[in-house]
C-alpha cells in the first residue's frame, strides 16, 4: 500500500501542484493557461483512479464477469475533459483579442500599460 | 402535462433559445427572443414556486431516470426564491438591454450576444435546480463560460483581461468544486444530493470527507466572491457592458451562495453535526472583514461602477455571516439578504447602465448636476442606494432586521460583534452613497454637458421595476420573508 500502492492519487496531486504553480509564478497567459489545464487534468485523473477495480474487467455486460470497473466516474469525465476544451479555448481566444488590444500577453506589461493609461479609462 | 413538466421547462426553453438566437437572430429578432425566453421562464418560476407553497417539494425525474441513479431536479423554497430572482432579474432586464446592448455591442455581434446571455440564463437555473451535485458542476461551467465571453464583450481592452482573470479563477473554483464531489462520490458512491447527506453520517472523521468539505468550501467561496477570494470581482463588473454587470452582480453571485447554503446544510447538515461546526465558524471572521473592507475600499472609488462593485463584496459579506450563525433567523437574514440585495443592485446598475449611456461616463464626476438632468433615473438609484444602507421601508432595513436580531438572539459575545458590525458596516455604507448622491444633486455640472438628456422609457421602466421593487418588498415582506423562513427551516431540518 502507501506510496505504491496510491500510485494514481500521488500522481494527481503532483499534476495538481505543478499545475497550481505553473498558474501562480508564470506571467506570459499561455503558459498560466497550459497550468490550468494541467490542473484540470490531475483531476480527470483522480476521478479515473476511483472507478478501477483491483482485477476489475472493462465494464461490459456479460455474464461471467464478475468484477467490472466502475463506468459512472469515467461518464462524468468525459463531459469535465469537454468543459476543459471549452475553458482552454475560450482562453486561448481571449489571449489572442488581449494581444491585439495590448500587444503582449504577458502580465507585468498589461498591467503596467493598465497602470500607464491610469484612472478607469 | 406542461404542468408536470415545468422543472425541466424552467431549464430546458433557455437552452433551446440560445442556439435559436445564434441562427434566426436577424436584427431585432434576437432581443425579442430573448426577452420571450426570459419572460417564459419567469412565468415558469412563479408558478414552480406557487407549486412549492401549496404542496411541497417538488421531484423531477429527468427521463424516467429514478433518483439517485438518474439525475434529479429538485424544487423546495430556497431554490424557488432563487429561480423567482434569476429570472424576475433577467428579464425585467430586458427593456433596458434594448437601448444599452444597441449602444454598447457592435451590431453584428448582437446575436451572439443574446446568446451567451441565454446560456449563463440557463447555467444559473440549472445550478439551483438540480438535485445533482456532479449535473450543478456542469451548469457552473455553462454560466462562467458564456460570462466570461459576456465581460470580454466590453469596450474597454481591460474587459479582456478582466475576463481572463476570471477565467481563471473561476476555474480553479470549479475545479475544487468538483475534486470536493469527486471525493464525497468515493466514500458514498452517489452523487444526489439527498442520498449524499443519508450516505455521509458517520463517516464523518474520514480524513477524505474532510477533504472532500475543505475543496468544496474554498471552491465555492471563489465563486461567490468571499472577502481574500474576491479579486476577479470588481474588475469584471467595472469593464463589462452594463447589461452584463446586472445580471451576474444581481444573481452570479447568488448561485454560488445557492449552492454553499446546499452543500452545508442539505449535504453535511452542519446544524446536526457538531463536529462540522468549524465549517462555519471559518466564514465568521471572513464575513466580517469582507464587510468592512468591502465597504472602506468602495469609499475611496472614483468610478460608480467599481463603486457598486466593492460594496457587492461587503454585501456578500451580511449573507455570509448570517450563514455563519447556522441558526434559523440568521439563514432567513441571508436568504432574505441574496434576494434583496439582487433586486437592489440590479436596480443601481441598471441606473449606473443609463448614465453611462447619457452622461458619457460612470466616474463620479459624470454625475454632477445629473439630479436635475436625469431626474427619474437618479430618483429610482437615489431608492435603490438606500436600500443598500439600509433605511426602514426598503428591503435593506428587512435582510439587516433578521440579521441583527439573529446576532442578538445568539446571546454570545460573537453575535454581540456581529450585531455592531452589522450596524458600523452600514455606517460606512451611507459614506460612500452619500458620495454619490451628493455630486449628483448638490455638484455643479461641468460645461459642456448641458445637452444630457433623461433615460428612454425602455430604460425607466427596467430600473422602475428593480426602484418598486425594493420598496414593495421592504413594506411587505411576507413574500421574500415568509419563504425565506420556510426555506431556512427546510435547510435547518426542523419541521414548518
Amino acid at each position: 500500500m502507501s506510496v505504491l500502492g496510491n500510485f494514481n492519487y500521488v500522481i494527481a496531486i503532483t499534476l495538481s501542484m505543478i499545475g497550481l504553480y505553473v498558474l501562480i509564478e508564470r506571467g506570459n497567459l499561455i503558459k498560466k493557461l497550459v497550468g490550468l489545464n494541467v490542473f484540470q487534468s490531475s483531476v480527470f485523473l483522480l476521478y479515473i483512479s476511483m472507478g478501477k477495480i483491483d482485477g476489475g474487467t472493462p465494464p461490459i455486460h456479460y455474464e461471467g464477469i464478475a468484477p467490472f470497473s466502475n463506468p459512472l466516474p469515467h461518464v462524468l469525465i468525459l463531459t469535465a475533459i469537454v468543459v476543459g476544451v471549452a475553458t482552454l479555448s475560450v482562453g486561448l481566444a481571449l489571449v489572442i483579442r488581449i494581444r491585439d488590444a495590448y500587444g503582449t500577453i504577458e502580465e507585468d506589461e498589461i498591467q503596467a500599460l493598465d497602470a500607464e493609461s491610469g484612472g478607469t479609462e | 402535462m406542461i404542468f408536470s413538466n415545468l422543472a425541466a421547462l424552467q431549464v430546458v426553453v433557455p437552452l433551446i433559445g440560445a442556439p435559436l438566437c445564434t441562427l434566426f437572430g436577424r436584427g431585432i429578432l434576437a432581443w425579442a427572443l430573448s426577452t420571450a425566453v426570459t419572460w417564459f421562464a419567469f412565468a415558469v418560476s412563479i408558478s414552480l414556486l406557487m407549486q412549492v407553497l401549496c404542496c411541497g417539494t417538488i421531484n423531477y425525474v429527468m427521463g424516467g431516470w429514478l433518483a439517485p441513479w438518474g439525475i434529479e431536479y429538485r424544487v423546495d423554497h430556497l431554490s424557488a426564491l432563487v429561480l423567482l430572482l434569476i429570472t424576475g432579474v433577467a428579464s425585467a432586464v430586458m427593456p433596458f438591454a434594448y437601448q444599452s446592448v444597441a449602444r454598447e455591442i457592435p451590431r453584428e455581434k448582437h446575436r451572439l450576444f443574446y446568446t451567451a446571455y441565454l446560456l449563463t440564463f440557463t447555467g444559473l437555473l440549472g445550478m439551483v435546480i438540480t438535485g445533482d451535485a456532479f449535473n450543478a458542476f456542469v451548469f457552473m461551467e455553462i454560466s462562467s463560460l458564456s460570462a466570461y465571453v459576456l465581460i470580454a464583450l466590453g469596450k474597454n481592452r481591460r474587459a479582456l483581461y478582466a475576463s481572463f482573470q476570471y477565467l481563471v479563477l473561476g476555474t480553479i473554483g470549479a475545479t475544487f468544486f468538483v475534486i470536493g464531489v469527486g471525493l464525497l462520490y468515493m466514500i458514498t458512491g452517489t452523487l444526489n444530493m439527498v442520498d449524499l447527506s443519508e450516505r455521509l453520517s458517520g463517516q464523518h472523521d474520514s480524513r477524505v470527507f474532510l477533504a472532500a468539505v475543505g475543496f468544496l468550501v474554498v471552491g465555492l467561496s471563489l465563486k461567490l466572491a468571499l472577502f481574500p477570494l474576491h479579486l476577479w470581482l470588481p474588475n469584471s463588473y467595472a469593464y463589462a457592458p452594463s447589461v452584463v454587470t446586472v445580471l451576474l452582480a444581481a444573481t452570479g453571485t447568488k448561485v454560488a451562495v445557492y449552492l454553499l447554503l446546499r452543500f452545508i446544510f442539505t449535504v453535511l447538515q452542519v446544524n446536526q453535526q457538531p463536529d462540522l461546526l468549524p465549517v462555519v465558524d471559518l466564514l465568521f471572521p471572513l464575513a466580517l472583514i469582507g464587510m468592512f473592507a468591502g465597504s472602506i475600499v468602495a469609499i475611496y472609488q472614483t468610478d460608480v461602477k467599481r463603486l457598486l462593485a466593492y460594496s457587492s463584496i461587503a454585501q456578500m459579506g451580511y449573507i455570509l455571516l448570517g450563514i455563519s450563525m447556522a441558526s434559523e433567523r440568521g439563514l432567513i437574514g441571508a436568504i432574505v439578504h441574496v434576494f434583496n440585495h439582487g433586486v437592489m443592485k440590479a436596480g443601481l446598475f441598471v441606473a449606473v447602465g443609463a448614465i453611462a449611456v447619457h452622461a458619457g461616463g460612470t466616474s463620479i464626476q459624470n454625475l454632477a448636476g445629473l439630479g436635475r438632468r436625469m431626474p427619474f433615473t437618479m430618483a429610482a438609484f437615489t431608492i435603490c442606494a438606500l436600500s443598500l444602507i439600509g433605511i426602514p421601508g426598503t428591503v435593506g432595513f428587512v435582510s439587516k432586521w433578521y440579521l441583527v436580531l439573529a446576532a442578538l438572539e445568539a446571546g454570545t459575545t460573537r453575535g454581540f460583534i456581529a450585531a455592531i458590525a452589522v450596524v458600523s458596516a452600514s455606517l460606512l455604507a451611507i459614506i460612500y452613497v452619500w458620495r454619490v448622491v451628493e455630486v449628483a444633486y448638490f455638484a455643479n455640472p461641468s460645461d459642456g454637458e448641458a445637452s444630457v438628456a433623461e433615460a428612454s422609457w425602455q430604460t425607466q421602466f427596467s430600473l422602475w421595476i428593480f426602484s418598486s421593487s425594493c420598496v414593495a418588498f421592504g413594506l411587505s415582506t411576507g413574500l421574500t420573508a415568509g419563504v425565506a423562513r420556510l426555506a431556512a427551516q427546510t435547510l435547518l431540518g426542523i419541521a414548518p
